[in-house]
């Protein structure tokens, strides 16, 4: 048993956790009130090969693996929740199913540039009726005559990246009669004739990440633009939420850490009664479970990464990382607004957008509800 | 173009504390950085092979951790590393660390142009590169806000306060740079991840044939006496209210007892 990271890993964070600083912390503020995609700091990120950590050098990653691109993640998270989910969106839901059920032509074409920061990605599976429950698929695909091409109808809601996305990786029914085995993947390129982004939506938090619907009337995507068979769609769909789900659970740790600096800083500048505010025993207290339940996100997110690095089975570990990470992030940016008193609730501390953004990580890529379905299922299984 | 680029493991500047007692800096648990300036270094180094093609060495002088910071330059991009790391070195001043350092560059030899940063951010000395520069005989250039390398020479504008003074000196010369000359890169992970592959040379000073008596405690004339925080100065807040004109006269009354008009 080691709990030490290998020195790369400890490199790689560090370098992330230097740019963030830097870079990406001065303009948090400006991304979440104007709600505005952080373009260039994206192109910096992509520069600096943050997209392609978690893929070998065949295909333009640096095969610093799962853990190190966690690692990124989370400390990202730690300064802006909404860097930090362009950055998981693309890298896991938008490139792994491409990675695992590909063809060369298509990991070439889509997978490659990605990583090499030249793509970005983005993953459409939620509909207006089809949120957790996702067989309830309403966008049709129908195969042409001479099976040259998909004709695609229907629509898709909360796509994160969209108008900054070179591609989408859809799910639609190709045969609606066969419920959850009639979905099938596509990869679709941002300029296809037929696609329609609609304006951001207007969240509570990550407002910079735009976040759009998506519109496709009569959009004929190719043949060879279809990820895996026919009718696998919605098994491609799990299992990639399954990586993305560590990924939020990276967001939500580096999202509750995040505030736990901030409130360092300020229980110890703050004077009241005579005495700097981490001179109580309930600031103390307080602090001690932040922490705690930070440290416990932090793990469970690393085992599951590490699991997934590993080839090990990580269902479970990802959905137990994401349910507990994201709640964690919900009770800590609670606590640190409590914490912060009156100027905590006020938009000159970060701590109130630090919470706003929590809140998102117990609602996308699988709510708590679901996690617990998940994990409830192997329980009563005897699975443990 | 071989450039030989010195860097620096310091404090992480943001995060230095003096233990109260002794007066010494307090080491543990403080984050270790690339010196910021030696960034600015390492930076004009690339971009000079990027335009001229060759090889950038990066030098540090420190104990076995300094490593991470060689490995990190590596990972911006520079070609080799060289740690110098050995009992004997330890406790150097400027002029010890110089003549180290000096050792190391006429070991790795055939070099083009040597770049230090101005100063590190934990000695605040700014005598390393200059020294380094006596110590090989070789002309330099201090204060660098600019550099290019034209026909055998280095060509550089010097940064004197609202003055600019532009210099040049035949390579190969030692230059000393500020913050001003670029905006230094990250490391990639691609970069990380090859670092670990790329010559990473360990010398103590047997290897360099580097004479113990001028290096670390034995070959440092000076030596710090005390380390101490200046005391913080109390100021006084008056506020003045009522009539302008009060005001004005109350403010000019009080600066005229304080004699200051």
């Amino acid at each position: 048993m080691d709990f030490k990271l290998t020195e790369q890993q400890e490199m790689i964070r560090d370098m992330v956790r230097e740019f963030a600083e830097a870079e990406i912390k001065p303009l948090a503020k400006e991304v979440d009130e104007k709600h505005m995609f952080p373009v260039e700091t994206v192109k910096k990120m992509q520069e600096m090969g943050l997209f392609g950590l978690a893929y070998p050098e065949e295909y333009g990653g640096s095969g610093a693996g799962q853990v190190a691109y966690m690692l990124a993640v989370e400390e990202i998270a730690k300064v802006c929740g909404t860097t930090s989910v362009i950055l998981s969106a693309s890298e896991s839901l938008a490139s792994w199913p491409i990675y695992k059920f590909g063809t060369e032509e298509q990991k070439q074409k889509w997978l490659v540039p990605q990583c090499k920061g030249e793509k970005l990605g983005a993953f459409a599976l939620t509909e207006p009726a089809a949120g957790t429950d996702a067989a309830m698929q309403k966008s049709r695909a129908v195969l042409s005559e001479d099976g040259t091409y998909y004709t695609v109808n229907g629509s898709k809601i909360f796509i994160t990246n969209a108008e900054y996305a070179d591609y989408f990786i859809i799910f639609v029914m190709t045969n609606p009669e066969l419920g959850t085995k009639g979905i099938t993947a596509f990869v679709i390129d941002k300029d296809i004739e037929g696609l329609t982004i609609s304006k951001p939506c207007n969240k509570m938090g990550i407002c910079g990440s735009s976040t759009c619907e998506l519109y496709f009337d009569n959009m004929k995507v190719p043949v060879e633009n279809r990820l895996g068979a026919e009718g696998k769609g919605f098994g491609i769909a799990m299992m990639t939420l399954d990586g993305g789900r560590i990924g939020i659970a990276a967001q939500a740790t580096g999202i509750a850490l995040g505030a736990i600096e901030e409130t360092v800083k300020y229980v110890n500048e703050r004077v009241q009664f005579g005495k700097p505010l981490s001179k109580f025993q309930n600031t103390q207290f307080t602090l001690a479970d932040m922490q705690t339940r930070a440290d416990a996100a932090h793990l469970l997110m690393l085992r599951a990464a590490w699991a997934e690095e590993a080839g090990v089975p990580y269902t479970q570990f990802a959905a137990r990382a994401k349910l507990f990470a994201a709640e964690t992030a919900s009770y800590v940016t609670n606590r640190a607004v409590q914490l912060f008193g009156g100027y905590g609730y006020t938009k000159d501390f970060p701590v109130e957008r630090m919470m706003r953004d929590a809140k998102i990580t117990e609602i996308y890529e699988g709510t708590s509800e679901v996690q617990r379905m998940v994990i409830s299922g192997s329980v009563l299984a005897g699975k443990g | 173009m071989k450039i030989l680029v010195f860097v620096k493991q310091v404090p992480d500047t943001d995060d230095v504390a003096l233990d109260p007692k002794t007066g010494n800096l307090k080491r543990e648990g403080v984050q270790s950085m690339l010196n910021p300036n030696d960034a600015n270094a390492v930076e004009c180094a690339l971009q000079l092979k990027e335009k001229f093609g060759g090889t950038v060495c990066a030098i540090s002088m420190g104990p076995p951790q300094a490593s991470r910071t060689l490995k990190t330059v590596l990972g911006m991009g520079c070609d080799e590393a060289y740690l110098l790391s050995d009992r004997a070195f330890g406790g150097a001043d400027t002029l010890a660390t110089s003549y180290t350092l000096s050792k190391a560059a006429e070991k790795i030899g055939d070099y083009d142009l040597l770049l230090c940063g101005r100063l590190a951010t934990d000695g605040d000395t700014a005598q390393t590169g200059p020294a380094l520069a006596a110590w090989l005989g070789l002309p330099q250039i201090t204060l660098a806000s600019s550099l290019a390398v034209e026909d055998g020479w280095v060509i550089c504008d010097r940064k004197l306060g609202d003055m600019r003074q532009r210099v040049k000196a035949k390579l190969p010369a030692v230059v000393t740079v500020t913050g001003d000359l670029n905006k230094p890169r990250y490391a990639t992970a691609m970069g990380l991840m090859k670092a670990g592959k790329k010559p990473f040379f360990t010398w103590d000073a047997a290897a360099m044939e580097a004479d113990t008596s001028k290096t670390g405690m034995p070959g440092s004339p000076s030596s710090t006496k005390g380390v101490f925080e200046p005391e913080k100065r109390t100021t006084d807040t008056k506020y003045l209210s009522g009539e302008m004109v009060d005001i004005v006269k109350e403010l000019v009354d009080s600066l005229e007892a304080e004699h200051l008009l």
